[in-house]
């Protein structure tokens, strides 16, 4: 009974609080805000940092970034990342220092080199010679349609008969002209 | 002409060989840019004298081995012994890099801890851990922030690298180091190097 009467008087003293103070709710509301910024000395560094990290691969868990994976490894490439461009290198610089080390691997993008002229220029080269080969196809196809679509002499003569409904039709009685296949 | 029909099953046995040979790769095996070219330098603390540096130019002139290890790695227990084994015969000298001793074990969060708190904490580990599973090495350096880890390109414990007479990488095991791959990969390359020199 005495936990209920102490639960009602408190909550009784916060609606009186709230109603005297108006807009005490809405400042604690901004204390709360405050507190859940994450604490970053140079947020502009920052974003650079997992900006380039995006676009490095986690050895460890090999189909995350960086930028995303907790792999102690991630968490040191990370701190190297932040360390050099602090030191005022640029984001070329650094991605130049893990290749040099992890090797292309490292990169997500792979960069476009003989090496992989396959691999960026595959799927275009796909592309156009699957495009040319089915122009060529159709055209083809058109031609051979055109060709059969053409008419003997006698077969217009007949289709003319056929079409003044004088000759006989071929399906009911067969002629003796035969019909050319 | 009459084989037409034959050409998409052609394709389709192509697309299974590359398929099958790319099931057969190892994804964990990334080739290291860093085969010969020079070993990055680096100076680093001894475990036996911490208070003496060790820099790879001391090993200039001969071939060895440089075997990166930590007492939390499993997969180092399981090549222990093969390196003990190795150092016994006397082939080539083992150097190893004990790599983030205490910040790499998941089991410490090592966050905040002073250097000297955490290097006394490395030291005490390692030579614990060798004392109990015998120790392979001339001498092991510790790289307690896994910088120089970096530097050679190390991605996960054990690595070992292979290094010439004149300071270059020629090549590099990931993993543990079985008897196998001693007899017929690591021992091979050190023999044809020294023949080399």
């Amino acid at each position: 009974m005495r936990v209920k009467s102490v639960f009602a008087r408190r909550i009784g003293l916060s609606l009186l609080l709230s109603a005297v103070l108006g807009g005490g709710g809405v400042a604690f509301a901004d204390d709360a805000a405050q507190v859940a910024v994450p604490v970053v000395a140079n947020p502009e560094l920052e974003a650079e940092v997992m900006e380039l990290s995006h676009k490095l691969r986690c050895l460890v868990c090999q189909n995350q970034s960086i930028a995303e994976s907790n792999a102690p490894l991630a968490v040191d490439l990370r701190d190297q990342v932040r360390e050099q461009l602090e030191a005022g290198k640029s984001k070329d610089d650094v991605l130049e220092y893990l290749v040099e080390r992890y090797g292309d691997f490292v990169l997500y993008e792979p960069p476009f080199k003989t090496t992989t002229l396959l691999l960026w220029g595959g799927p275009a080269a796909l592309l156009v010679g699957g495009a040319g080969w089915l122009a060529f196809r159709l055209r083809r196809r058109q031609a051979e349609a055109a060709q059969q679509a053409r008419l003997t002499d006698a077969e217009r003569d007949r289709a003319r008969a056929l079409l003044a409904g004088a000759a006989p039709v071929a399906a009911d009685a067969p002629s003796a002209e035969e019909p050319r296949s | 002409m009459k084989a037409k029909f034959l050409v998409p099953l052609f394709l389709f046995l192509v697309l299974v060989g590359f398929l099958a040979f790319g099931l057969g790769l190892n994804p964990r095996e990334v080739p290291s840019p860093l085969i010969d070219k020079p070993a990055p330098a680096f100076s680093l603390a001894r475990l036996d004298q911490p208070e003496q540096r060790f820099s790879i130019d001391e090993m200039r002139g001969q071939v060895w081995l440089l075997n990166v290890w930590a007492s939390w790695c499993v997969a180092c227990r399981q090549e222990h012994p093969v390196l003990v084994d190795l150092a016994r015969r006397n082939l080539v000298p083992i150097v190893g890099l004990n790599y983030k001793e205490v910040r790499g074990d998941g089991a410490i969060d090592a966050r905040g801890m002073a250097l000297e708190v955490e290097t006394a904490q490395a030291i005490s580990r390692a030579r614990g851990w060798l004392k109990a599973h015998g120790d392979p090495y001339q001498l092991s350096v510790l790289d307690i922030d896994g910088r120089v880890g970096i530097d050679f390109g190390v991605y996960g414990v054990p690595e070992t690298f292979l290094i010439d007479r004149d300071g270059r990488i020629r090549y590099k095991h990931i993993g543990p180091v079985t008897p196998d791959n001693l007899q017929k990969v690591l021992l091979p390359k050190i023999e044809e190097l020294k023949r080399a020199g």
